[in-house]
C-alpha cells in the first residue's frame, strides 16, 4: 500500500464534537483524508460512525470543532454546500428515491452540472435539450460502469436490496465527487455481491481518482481496501493508523475485533 | 399484437427520450389532439360545451397546477380555491383596466400574480411538512376567500360582490362574458390546456421535475446529493399556482361569466381539484386529465341517472352523490391508490402481451 | 376591562368546544396515526342520530343517548371492517384522504337519514347565563360552563384510561409501532375499533354540546376544520395539548375578533385561527406538547 500514489490532505477534522442533547455521539474526533486515499471508518454499532460522515456532509452541526475541505475551513456547512464542493454519499439504510427509476435517481446525481432555467425547460428545446442529452450521456456511462444496463427504466422501488445499493452507488458517482462517503455499502449483501462491490470501490479509486471514506463492518474487506482505519467507539476515537498497526492495537482489540479462537 | 414494440428500435437518446418514444402512443395522442381540435368543435352544442366540456378543460388545468405541487412535489395543498380566486380576480382587474392588452396575455398575466401569491404563501414549507403545510395552505385559502369578500377595490365595489366578465375579442370575436361564441371558447381553453399540459410534461421529465420528485420521495437525501430544498419547493408552489391561477381565470372569464368568490372558490374547490388528483393519478399528467375527466362526468352522469331515470327529487339527489363521490373516493384509494393513471398504465402492459396472458 | 374578561372567558369556552372536537382527533391520531378528518362530521352525525331518536323514536334523552353510543360503536366498527382494514400500511396521505371520503358518506348518511334542516337539541342542559357571574357583570353562559366541566371530566377519563387499563397500554403500543404491537399479540382490529368508538364517543359529547349551543346543523362538520390549528398548537399527540390549544385558538380568535375586527371590517374569525397555527408552526413545527421529530439518515 505504500506504493501508493497519495496526493495531499483534502479532508481534515479537527476536535469535532457533536451531541444530541445530552447525548454525547462524537467526543473530540480529529483525523484526516489524503486525496486518493481509501479510508476506513470502523467500530461497533452506535460509536458514532454514521454520525461523522452526517457531520462532514453538512448535515448534523457538531458542537465544536471545524472541518477543512480542499483548503477551506468551515464550522458547518449546508448540505448542498458539500454536494456542490464535490462531496457525495451513500446511506446506511438505501434513501434512492423510491418513485423513480434507477436512470432518473442516477441523473438526479447530476442534478448539479445542470443549469437550464425554467423557461428553457419549459419548452425542452435548445439549451435544456442539449443539456439533458449531455448528462444523459454522462448518466449512461455510470449505468454501464456499474452494470445495471438492464435496469435502467425499472422504478428502483421494485429492485432487490443488493441493485439497489448498486443504484445509490451510480447516483452517487454521477456527480463525479472529489470524496465520496459510503456508509456500509456492503451491508445485507452475500459474498458475492460484497465481490463485486469491491471490485467496484477499487475501480472508482483507480480509474477516476475519488477519495473514499468507507464505513464497513467486514474485517476483511476493511483490512484489505484501506490505506489507513479510523477506529471510533461510544464516540470516542481509539486508534488511527495503516491496518496492520490498527488491528495489532490492544485497545481496538478489547473494543472490537476481538481475537482469533484456539 | 397490436401494441407489439418489436422492431421499435432506439439508435440514440434522443429518441429515447422522446416524449412518446412507442410508435403507438404517438398514433394515439395525434388522434386525440385531431378529435379535439377537429372534430369536437363540428360536434358541439352548447350544453356539452357548458356542462361537460369547458368544465373538464379548465379542471384539468388546475389538476395539473396541483398536481405539480402535490404529485410530483409532494407538498400537499387545500389552498387550491383561494388560487384560483386569485387568478379570476388578477385578471377581472386587468380587464377592467387594461382592456386593450388581449385577453390571452391578460390570462397569463394573472398566472403570474397568482405564482407570486403562491409562492409567498409556500414560504412555510420550509420549516413544515405534511399536514401541518396543509393547515398552512388552509390559511391562505380561508385568507384570501375572505380578502375577496371584504375588501371592496377587488369588486370594484359593486353592491352584490360579484364580479363579471366584460366581454374581451380574440381575433374578432368575443370569447368571455354573455355573448361569447361557444366554438371560440372552446377552441380557447382547449388551447390552452394543450400548450400547457405540453409544458408541465417537459417540465417534469427535465431537472427541475427530477428534483421536485426527489424533494417528495426524501428530502433529506436530495438535499445530500444537491438539491436545494429552497428553490425546489418554491419553484413547485410557483409553478403550480400559475396554472392554477390561469384556471381560475378561465373558470371566471370564459366559463362563468361571473363570480362570487365564497361561491365559487371556496374550500370545497379545493378538495375537489385533490381529489382529481389523487383519483387520476398523483404525479401523472395523464392522470390530472383522468381525474378530471371523472369528477366532472361523473355527477352530471348521476344526476341524470337518478332524476330523469329513477325520478328521485334533486335534493336526495344531491346527497345520494355526494355519498357516492366518498365511497368512490375510499374504493379508489383501496383498490388502487395511484390512481387511474396507475390502472392505464397496468391495462398498457396487458395490451402490450396480448393475446398472451403474460 | 370587565368586558376584557367576559370576551376572554367567552373565548375559553368556545376554545373548550374546540377541544372536545380535537380530542376525538387525538385519540385517533395516536392509535393510528391516521388523520381523521371526518371528526367533524361523526359529530354532527351523532348530534342528528340523538336528535332523530328522540323526535321520531320520543326516546328520553338518557335512552336515546345510549341509542347514539351503540349506534357510533356500529359505526366504528363498520369502519374498521370496511375500509381501515383495507388500508394498513398506506401512506398517510392516503389515509388522510379515505377519511375525508368517509366524511362525504356521513355527511349525505346523515341528510338522508334525518333530514338536512336545523335541529333543536335539547336533553336538559341548564341553558341562560350564570347568575353568579352575571350579578358581577359578566356575561357567561351556563351551558357553556357545563361543556367545560364536561370536557375536564373527560380528559381525566381519558388520561386514566391510557395509562392505567390494559387496553389503554396496548393503544400506546399500536401508536408506536404497528408491527411491534403485533408481533406481541395486540390485536390492531380490535384496537382500532375501541379507538374509533371512544371516538365516536367524544364526537357524540361535542356534537351536544355544539348542538345544543347552536342547534345540529351543517356548519357543525366545519368545525373540524378549526380543530387543525388546535392541533397545531398542542400537538397531534397530545391530550392536554388539545385542551390548551383550544383554549388559546378560542380566547385568539375572540379577541381579535372584538379588537381588530372593526378596522378591517369583521369576520376575521375565518382565517384568525389558521394564521395563528401558522405563525406557531414557523417557530415550533411540533406545537406545544408534540414530539419533536429527530431525523435519521
Amino acid at each position: 500500500m505504500s506504493e501508493r500514489n497519495l496526493g495531499e490532505v483534502i479532508l481534515a477534522v479537527h476536535n469535532i464534537s457533536l451531541s444530541f442533547g445530552i447525548m454525547k455521539v462524537l467526543d473530540n474526533i480529529s483525523f484526516d483524508i489524503r486525496r486518493g486515499e481509501i479510508r476506513s471508518i470502523i467500530g461497533p454499532n452506535g460509536a458514532g460512525k454514521s454520525s461523522m460522515l452526517n457531520v462532514i456532509n453538512g448535515f448534523y452541526h457538531p458542537q465544536q470543532g471545524s472541518i477543512t475541505f480542499k483548503g477551506e475551513t468551515r464550522k458547518q456547512m449546508a448540505p448542498h454546500r458539500a454536494a456542490s464542493h464535490g462531496i457525495a454519499r451513500t446511506f446506511q439504510n438505501i434513501a434512492l428515491f423510491k418513485g423513480m427509476s434507477t436512470l432518473d435517481n442516477i441523473m438526479t446525481g447530476r442534478n448539479l452540472k445542470m443549469k437550464t432555467n425554467l423557461f428553457w425547460q419549459a419548452l425542452h428545446i435548445g439549451p435544456a435539450r442539449a443539456e439533458e442529452l449531455e448528462n444523459r450521456e454522462a448518466a449512461e456511462k455510470v449505468i454501464d460502469f456499474l452494470d445495471i444496463q438492464a435496469i435502467r427504466k425499472k422504478p428502483v422501488g421494485k429492485l432487490p436490496y443488493g441493485l439497489q445499493k448498486r443504484v445509490e452507488l451510480g447516483r452517487a458517482l454521477a456527480a463525479e465527487p472529489d470524496l465520496l462517503l459510503l456508509d456500509e455499502p456492503m451491508a445485507g449483501m452475500n459474498s458475492e455481491e460484497k465481490e463485486d462491490m469491491c471490485r467496484f470501490i477499487i475501480d472508482v479509486n483507480s480509474e477516476f481518482g475519488t477519495t473514499i471514506a468507507l464505513i464497513e463492518h467486514d474485517m476483511s474487506v476493511v483490512m484489505d481496501l484501506s490505506d489507513r482505519v479510523l477506529v471510533l467507539d461510544y464516540g470516542k476515537q481509539l486508534a488511527d493508523g495503516e491496518p496492520d498497526e490498527v488491528r495489532a492495537n490492544q485497545t481496538v482489540i478489547d473494543a472490537y475485533l476481538g481475537v482469533p479462537h484456539e | 399484437m397490436f401494441y407489439r414494440e418489436t422492431g421499435q428500435f432506439k439508435a440514440n437518446y434522443q429518441d429515447d427520450q422522446a416524449l412518446f418514444p412507442i410508435d403507438q402512443d404517438r398514433y394515439v395522442i395525434f388522434a386525440v389532439l385531431f378529435i379535439t381540435f377537429a372534430v369536437v368543435p363540428m360536434l358541439l352544442n352548447q350544453y356539452w360545451l357548458n356542462a361537460i366540456l369547458l368544465p373538464f378543460l379548465i379542471y384539468s388545468l388546475a389538476a395539473l397546477g396541483l398536481n405539480i405541487l402535490t404529485g410530483y412535489c409532494g407538498q400537499l395543498s387545500l389552498g387550491t380555491g383561494g388560487f384560483m380566486a386569485v387568478g379570476a380576480f388578477s385578471v377581472y382587474k386587468l380587464m377592467v383596466a387594461f382592456p386593450e392588452l388581449g385577453f390571452i396575455p391578460l390570462v397569463l398575466i394573472s398566472g403570474f400574480i397568482t405564482a407570486a401569491v403562491g409562492t409567498l404563501f409556500g414560504l412555510p414549507s420550509l420549516r413544515i411538512k405534511g399536514f401541518y403545510l396543509a393547515v398552512a395552505t388552509l390559511a391562505a385559502q380561508f385568507f384570501l376567500i375572505w380578502l375577496f369578500n371584504k375588501v371592496g377595490w377587488f369588486f370594484n365595489y359593486n353592491a352584490t360582490g360579484m364580479i363579471t366578465s366584460p366581454p374581451m375579442t380574440l381575433f374578432g370575436v368575443i370569447v368571455t362574458g354573455p355573448e361569447a361564441n361557444p366554438v371560440a371558447k372552446y377552441y380557447l381553453v382547449a388551447g390552452f390546456v394543450a400548450v400547457f399540459a405540453l409544458v408541465a410534461k417537459n417540465i417534469a421529465r427535465g431537472r427541475i421535475g427530477r428534483n421536485w420528485m426527489a424533494i417528495r420521495d426524501m428530502d433529506i437525501a436530495a438535499e445530500l446529493i444537491g438539491v436545494r430544498p429552497l428553490i425546489a419547493k418554491l419553484s413547485a408552489f410557483a409553478v403550480s399556482s400559475f396554472y392554477i391561477g390561469m384556471a381560475g381565470a378561465l373558470y371566471f372569464a370564459v366559463w362563468l361569466g361571473s363570480a362570487e368568490p365564497t361561491e365559487a372558490f371556496d374550500i370545497n374547490q379545493s378538495f375537489l381539484v385533490l381529489f382529481m388528483i389523487i383519483i387520476g393519478g398523483l404525479g401523472s399528467v395523464l392522470g390530472s386529465f383522468l381525474g378530471a375527466a371523472f369528477l366532472v362526468i361523473m355527477p352530471i352522469t348521476l344526476k341524470n341517472i337518478l332524476v330523469d331515470g329513477f325520478g328521485t327529487n334533486s335534493a336526495l339527489a344531491a346527497h345520494i352523490e355526494i355519498i357516492i363521490v366518498g365511497i368512490l373516493i375510499i374504493g379508489f384509494l383501496i383498490v388502487e391508490p395511484h390512481g387511474l393513471a396507475r390502472l392505464w398504465r397496468i391495462a398498457k402492459e396487458k395490451l402490450r402481451l396480448w393475446p398472451f396472458p403474460y | 376591562m370587565l368586558f376584557f374578561i367576559e370576551v376572554a372567558l367567552s373565548g375559553l369556552m368556545a376554545g373548550v368546544m374546540y377541544s372536545l372536537v380535537a380530542l376525538g382527533f387525538v385519540l385517533i391520531f395516536k392509535a393510528s396515526g391516521i388523520f381523521n378528518f371526518a371528526q367533524g362530521v361523526m359529530a354532527l352525525f351523532a348530534a342528528l342520530t340523538l336528535v332523530g331518536l328522540m323526535e321520531k323514536f320520543g326516546m328520553p334523552a338518557w335512552l336515546a343517548i345510549i341509542g347514539t353510543i351503540a349506534v357510533m360503536i356500529a359505526l366504528a366498527w363498520l369502519i374498521e371492517r370496511v375500509m381501515l382494514r383495507h388500508l394498513v400500511n398506506q401512506e398517510p396521505i392516503i389515509l388522510f384522504m379515505a377519511t375525508i371520503g368517509l366524511a362525504y358518506v356521513l355527511e349525505g348518511m346523515g341528510d338522508i337519514m334525518w333530514g338536512s334542516d336545523v335541529k333543536v337539541l335539547d336533553i336538559g342542559i341548564p341553558q341562560g347565563a350564570w347568575d353568579w357571574l352575571w350579578d358581577q357583570g359578566i356575561y357567561i353562559e351556563k351551558l357553556e360552563m357545563f361543556a367545560a366541566v364536561t370536557a375536564a371530566i373527560l380528559v381525566v377519563f381519558l388520561a386514566i384510561f391510557f395509562q392505567k387499563t390494559r387496553i389503554g397500554r396496548a393503544l400506546r403500543a399500536v401508536a408506536d409501532d404497528h408491527q411491534a404491537a403485533l408481533s406481541v399479540g395486540i390485536s390492531l382490529h380490535t384496537i382500532w375499533v375501541v379507538v374509533w368508538s371512544v371516538s365516536g364517543i367524544v364526537a357524540l359529547v361535542a356534537g351536544i354540546m355544539w348542538g345544543s349551543k347552536s342547534g345540529v346543523q351543517f356548519s357543525l362538520s366545519l368545525i373540524a376544520l378549526k380543530a387543525l390549528p388546535v392541533l397545531i398548537l398542542g400537538g397531534f399527540t397530545s391530550v392536554p395539548g388539545a385542551i390548551i390549544g383550544g383554549m388559546i385558538i378560542g380566547v385568539g380568535e375572540k379577541l381579535a375578533e372584538v379588537y381588530f375586527g372593526p378596522m378591517v371590517g369583521g369576520a376575521i374569525e375565518n382565517w384568525f385561527a389558521y394564521m395563528l397555527a401558522l405563525a406557531f408552526l414557523l417557530f415550533r413545527p411540533q406545537g406545544l406538547f408534540g414530539e419533536k421529530i429527530i431525523e435519521r439518515v
